[in-house]
């Protein structure tokens, strides 16, 4: 299925949760933060949030800022 | 004790120092060390993801010290909003967690617009954060910040990077005037003296990042910057004298030798 992660068009694997999108991504990053369409995607439901064709997805992190 | 309340944290010293534009990760550790500060700021950005197993910033910044996640680079109250809610989930939720709200007007002057940064603020305090909204050195855009219940106001001293000191010392006055939350100076500083100076007019803390890690020696720089901003607040509450035209002898006038 089609998505955009981060601005950029991806191909998926169809039926994907958001924890096996962070697995599949190859995220190893300790503490990211996920949004999908708008909203935030808490960490305790990225196992069960299933991702649908279309979505819109931010993966976030802290970086050096002012 | 003189403390620093801020957003149900006490901190000892008045000094927040941003983390970017660092030239390394153990520059930034030694510069955070070395200002003694009690809280950082960090931005929330897209992870990069092929940029696998990099070293992660949290890891270079000292534990007691608060995270103040910014909303830096948005342009709308929307875009600060969803930044804030992703700060809070990488903060794994906290309950009434800190931001630095930040919605600027263009890219060019980085000056904030005021009009967003209301809308943004009213919509996070009903959401439950506690928002340190960066803000024009305007006593009216202040006020209407701090009503809208933010926890503090942080008006600039000149544009973000700038380093022009604090360009508009009698609007300031007007802020500390009239507020009844912490006013922290927030953009502007270029050199240790700026800091004494806001202090001096009795500011409740100061916001520094581009000045410390743009110096030739971040780390002394940054010692600095905690050296003058004690300063400046022991000269505050001690009480400066005030400022008169004409000379005033410091030494007794009388039983000088040769007077008749």
């Amino acid at each position: 299925m089609r998505a955009t992660v981060n601005g950029e068009p991806v191909e998926l694997p169809d039926g994907l949760t958001v924890s096996m999108l962070l697995q599949h991504l190859g995220v190893r990053a300790e503490r990211v933060a996920v949004e999908r369409n708008g909203e935030v995607v808490k960490q305790a439901r990225h196992g069960e949030q299933r991702l649908t064709s279309g979505d819109v997805l931010e993966i976030v992190t802290f970086v050096g800022g002012g | 004790m003189d403390e620093l309340v801020l957003g149900g944290h006490r901190f000892t010293s008045r000094l927040v120092v941003g983390t970017g534009k660092y030239k390394d990760f153990p520059t930034m550790n030694a510069a955070l060390q070395a200002s003694g500060a009690g809280m950082v700021t960090v931005a929330v950005r897209r992870l990069d993801l092929k940029a696998r197993g990099e070293a992660s910033l949290l890891h270079w910044i000292p534990k007691d010290m608060v995270l103040l996640p910014n909303t830096a680079g948005c342009f709308t109250a929307e875009d600060a909003i969803r930044t804030c809610r992703l700060a809070r989930e990488l903060q794994l939720g906290g309950e009434n967690p800190l931001v630095k709200l930040e919605v600027l007007s263009d890219a060019k002057t980085l000056l904030p617009d005021v009009e967003e940064t209301l809308e943004a603020a009213r919509q996070l305090v009903a959401e439950g954060f506690r928002v340190l909204p960066y803000t024009n050195d305007d006593p009216v855009a202040a006020k209407k910040l701090e009503d809208a219940g933010c926890a503090a106001v942080m008006p600039l001293g000149a544009p973000i990077g700038s380093g022009l000191g604090l360009r508009n010392p009698y609007s300031l006055q007007m802020i500390l005037e009239q507020a009844k939350v912490p006013v922290i100076v927030d953009a502007g500083v270029g050199t240790a003296s700026d800091c004494a100076l806001c202090m001096e007019l009795g500011v409740s803390g100061l916001l520094v990042n581009t000045a410390i890690s743009g110096a030739s020696d971040p780390v002394a720089m940054a010692r600095a910057m905690k050296l003058a901003t004690e300063a400046g607040r022991l000269a505050y509450l001690a009480g400066r004298i005030p400022r008169k035209l004409y000379g005033s002898a410091s030494s007794p006038l009388a039983g000088v030798i040769g007077a008749a």
